[in-house]
């Protein structure tokens, strides 16, 4: 049944507060979700009082100056710091979000840190994303085409089949939107989740794919692809401003133009 | 080896479990069944209100005919068979988001079942009240 509750071992507790550096004058509160596998301990949340005047802007920054200055016992992915490698994918102010296109000063009060909601911990801030990848992997995100490409250069696309492409190639798959969605929450080992989602349809609306049915085929279940309830998170919280839901309600319309 | 002992239970690999059983090749006629049946039930959720209040004050014999007139009979059977329908889709939908394990095949019999009834059951209601109109009791 529906869990209400953490399980008991998966309770927050206080951590420790590591004050501000003396003579700092303008400070800000991080509280970052922490935990461990290897100590058997509860997660507990550390609180870190940077002064914003030594850091740069991002909540990113605020995170390396930590782990570089203050604890370098916190662990989280990071690589690009410009938003197109997904790696910095957490929970910031309750919203799942890339920490290198967060700015600090647009949050209100303390920040609040935590992993991407609903899925395993590996240490502090890194979630496990190994299921998330390989549903990815099942729906087979590469072209597909019987045809031979032509001898002498690539398969071409006109201008308008090109455009609808648009608004789906930008995916950094940072699982944000997968992480957001309470459907996911329910049933993440069935339903395929918006990331997923929105990585088929791109491929079923490239003019250049000739396996569209196959891959209508293998998202026609009652959880793979009708698990989504069109709740929206997933469209809200994406950090580039992507419209998965819009992909998964393509989708749906192919899947009816098809059968009824 | 001994169950008790904490161990890792499922070694199978991520792609096996993502693509589990398959696809079930069903969900399109459930999906189009929560739209259909949620768009009609607006003209005849409507078409019921409206007759309630126009119906505001009447004694039993005068209700008893009104339901016994064809098309008022059919607007019934229709609003209580969509409306039972749709609940059933609906629940369905409930029960796959927060039934999980072995209850969740008995809790959707069981909706199923539950919703069939109580839609027979009006069903034979307005049948009783046009059998009724027409002997004139």
């Amino acid at each position: 049944m529906v869990e209400l509750r953490l399980p008991r071992n998966s309770t927050v507790g206080k951590g420790k507060t590591f004050p501000a550096p003396a003579g700092a004058k303008n400070v800000k509160t991080f509280q970052v979700y922490r935990w461990s596998p290897d100590d058997g301990k509860n997660p507990v949340i550390d609180s870190y009082v940077l002064d914003l005047d030594a850091i740069g802007p991002m909540v990113l920054d605020a995170i390396i100056h930590i782990k570089n200055d203050v604890d370098p016992t916190l662990t989280f992915r990071r690589s690009c710091r410009e938003g197109i490698c997904g790696s910095c994918a957490m929970n910031i102010d309750g919203e799942n979000t890339l920490a290198c296109l967060k700015p600090i000063k647009s949050i209100q009060g303390d920040v609040k840190i935590y992993p991407l909601p609903h899925m395993p911990i590996v240490k502090d801030l890194v979630s496990n994303l190994d299921g998330a990848y390989a549903q990815l992997r099942s729906i087979q995100p590469w072209m597909q085409s019987d045809s031979a490409p032509p001898p002498d250069g690539e398969r071409r696309q006109s201008v308008e089949e090109r455009a609808k492409l648009d608004g789906m190639w930008e995916c950094i798959l940072c699982f944000c939107c997968t992480t957001s969605c309470p459907s996911y929450w329910w049933n993440g080992d069935k339903y395929l989740g918006p990331a997923v989602l929105l990585a088929a349809y791109r491929w079923i609306a490239d003019s250049r794919d000739e396996h569209t049915g196959e891959r209508l085929d293998t998202l026609e279940d009652t959880f793979k692809l009708y698990a989504c309830r069109t709740i929206m998170n997933c469209t809200q919280t994406c950090p580039k401003g992507l419209n998965p839901a819009k992909a998964i309600g393509r989708i749906k319309e192919l899947q009816i133009e098809r059968k009824i | 080896m001994n169950a008790s002992v904490p161990h890792i239970e499922v070694m199978r690999s991520q792609l096996g479990r993502a693509r589990g059983l398959g696809a079930g090749h069903s969900g399109v006629g459930h999906w189009w069944a929560e739209r259909v049946s949620a768009a009609s039930l607006l003209p005849l959720s409507t078409w019921f209100v409206v007759q309630m209040f126009r119906l505001g004050g009447a004694d039993h014999a005068e209700v008893v005919k009104w339901g016994g007139k064809p098309v008022n009979a059919t607007m019934l059977a229709a609003l209580i068979i969509t409306t039972f329908y749709h609940a059933q889709v609906g629940l369905q939908v409930i029960v796959d988001d927060y039934v999980h394990g072995k209850a969740h095949l008995p809790t959707r019999l069981l909706i199923k079942i539950g919703t069939s009834l109580m839609g027979l059951l009006g069903v034979f209601a307005v049948i009783k009240l046009v059998a009724r109109s027409s002997t004139g009791k």
